[in-house]
């Protein structure tokens, strides 16, 4: 039998692992904040799924929460577009009234369901053993692990089978198009994708955690590699040792398992950041590489940028 | 150059044919395209046709819009008019025939991926969804390595190269396409002298094998010694035709306005400079 400790570590691996393999392209596409907006902006998908079907199911409220992540993207780059606004304005004004809206509908409905504003923001991990799912009689076990492992298996068959089309797009969006390739139905599996495994890690770490492991693990892997499946399952790597580093960290000074997950995903960033042989910090002092992206560069990725 | 010819008297001054294309449909050709930025037009009412085999300079002045026509060509961004036929077919149905290279700014060069991996996309037009690149498109890729004297780079990450390595690494991946028409966006932006001379050779052979090019071009100097066809564009089309007829004082003041003597001059002197070049290397 797997004790309750054992089933909170594998939910954090199964989360973990998930995240960081979609969190690699949205850091390699420049759009990591689009987890971000995505995890806030499937809040009134989440809650208006759970007023119909009046209570916790969960399909319901991962197919509610998948309509409200497209949407998030849709709207997002179509005010970008026909608007006279920046892309990242766009997403700061799509994902802020969204969950806005979302809170106002918890706080309207609020004394006939039961969503816990908290849990929706940090999560809890630590409920994950009690939340089991029954089917016809029997234990299947902890039902998160269900879900997340279903969703573990949904990213990786879509990043394998459709891995030269992303690695493409992620390259270069405009390469992928003039290449034919189908960017429009890579650009919104990926999302579909990253809506997916917010809304399922959502329970366990909430919505601002989740953004910690989707972008930093794969950030500190890109300090490491610079080969893409090296990326991918080095990114994995470091998403499951702050899985299992931060159950243990937060049981020894007695804390949110969650926080302490994301806080050690934070220190192997720095460590990484500082230590790393070939884009470390001190490893490129070492060898006067040092130096700081021009004001130019910048502008020129911002032009360039496309979609 | 019997084609060039047969061409030229196909093709008056404004590149309208002057004889139906019937049998043979041309590789490009453009009808009344109109691009605009927020309601500013870019490019105004662009017509033309590309002949086969042809060697095709697009210049003007900054600003004119020559890389906003090419990426209209390629579909990279939308036309408020007009329609781009690819031998005689929506683009969409062609993309395998046109190799596109884009400026060398446009995409990111700290990605995390090999030489070898960016040259094997040229492959994937020629590859279904989910599909796999085969052991023949690695060679192909290989090949096209070689072709452009990139071969001992493959297994280098694509920023720990030069800029005239990156361009050349840019053409093999087009090369390794195998298309029959060829887009290429300041090829020569930022190049060293040899990668030049790799680069123009290359496309003399693509030429020389009936495929169709065109570059979108900065230097005027070059462009007599080195295209067979030149299109003069500032927003609108001045002239696109044979470099012999089209190429003349006339149009490029057409072209660049009050900025010409310079440049008439410049193009008097190129080929005295020629030589001096050519003595350098």
């Amino acid at each position: 039998m797997i004790t309750s400790t054992g089933w909170i570590i594998i939910t954090g691996i199964l989360v973990a692992v998930s995240c960081a393999l979609v969190g690699t392209f949205l850091v390699l596409r420049k759009m990591s904040l689009m987890g971000d907006a995505i995890s806030h902006a499937v809040l009134p998908g989440i809650v208006i799924a759970f007023l119909l079907t009046a209570g916790r199911n969960t399909f319901p409220m991962l197919i509610g929460a998948g309509i409200f992540g497209l949407f998030t993207v849709w709207l997002t780059e179509e005010l970008s577009k026909k608007g006279r606004i920046f892309h990242d304005a766009s997403m700061g004004i799509v994902f802020t009234t969204l969950f806005a809206i979302g809170v106002i509908l918890i706080s309207l409905f609020a004394g006939n369901v039961d969503i816990d504003q908290e849990c929706v923001l940090y999560g809890e991990i630590a409920y994950v053993p009690w939340d089991l799912w029954i089917w016809q009689g029997t234990n299947m076990g902890p039902r998160p692990v269900w879900i997340l492992g279903m969703v573990l298996i949904i990213n990786i068959t879509f990043i394998t089978s459709m891995y030269k089309e992303l690695k493409t797009y992620s390259f270069s969006p405009q390469l992928a198009t003039t290449l034919g390739l189908p960017v429009t139905l890579i650009h919104y599996g990926l999302m579909g994708t990253v809506s997916f495994t917010t809304i399922a890690s959502f329970e366990s770490v909430g919505a601002i955690l989740v953004v910690a492991l989707l972008i930093v693990p794969p950030a500190t892997a890109y300090l490491l590699t610079d080969r893409l499946h090296r990326l991918l399952l080095l990114s994995a790597f470091f998403g499951i040792t702050s899985a299992i580093g931060g159950y243990y960290l937060a049981w020894w000074i007695n804390s949110s398992i969650a926080g302490a997950i994301a806080v050690l995903t934070g220190i192997q960033f720095a460590l990484v950041f500082l230590l790393s042989p070939k884009y470390g910090l001190l490893g490129r002092k070492f060898r006067g590489q040092v130096r700081y992206k021009s004001a130019e560069d910048t502008i020129l990725q911002k032009e360039t940028t496309f979609m | 150059m019997d084609n060039v010819d047969q061409k030229q008297a196909a093709l008056t001054g404004k590149g309208r044919p002057a004889v139906p294309a019937s049998s043979h449909n041309p590789p490009i050709e453009v009808h009344d395209l109109t691009v605009a930025y927020d309601q500013k037009p870019v490019l105004w009412d662009i017509d033309f046709e590309l002949p086969g085999g042809s060697l095709t300079a697009i210049v003007g002045p900054n600003g004119a819009g020559k890389s906003t026509l090419v990426k209209a060509i390629m579909g990279l961004i939308p036309s408020s008019s007009g329609y781009t036929l690819i031998n005689g077919k929506p683009l969409d149905k062609q993309r395998k025939n046109v190799a596109y290279v884009p400026q060398r700014e446009s995409v990111d060069w700290d990605f995390p991926i090999s030489v070898m991996d960016v040259v094997l996309m040229g492959r994937y037009p020629h590859l279904r969804l989910f599909q796999r690149p085969s052991r023949h498109d690695r060679e192909v890729t290989m090949n096209a390595l070689r072709e452009m004297g990139m071969d001992e780079y493959h297994k280098r990450q694509i920023s720990q190269l030069s800029g005239g390595q990156q361009q050349r690494v840019f053409l093999a991946r087009a090369l390794a396409q195998d298309a029959s028409i060829y887009i290429m966006d300041e090829p020569l932006a930022g190049v060293d002298a040899a990668t030049e001379d790799v680069i123009f050779q290359k496309m003399k052979e693509l030429q020389s094998q009936n495929k169709t090019v065109v570059v979108v071009h900065h230097d005027l100097q070059s462009v007599p010694d080195n295209f067979n066809w030149v299109m003069l564009l500032n927003l609108r089309m001045i002239a696109c035709g044979p470099v012999s007829s089209t190429f003349t004082d006339e149009n490029l003041q057409k072209t660049y306005g009050g900025r010409l003597n310079i440049l008439s001059q410049m193009i008097e002197q190129s080929r005295k400079q020629r030589f001096v070049r050519e003595s350098d290397a």
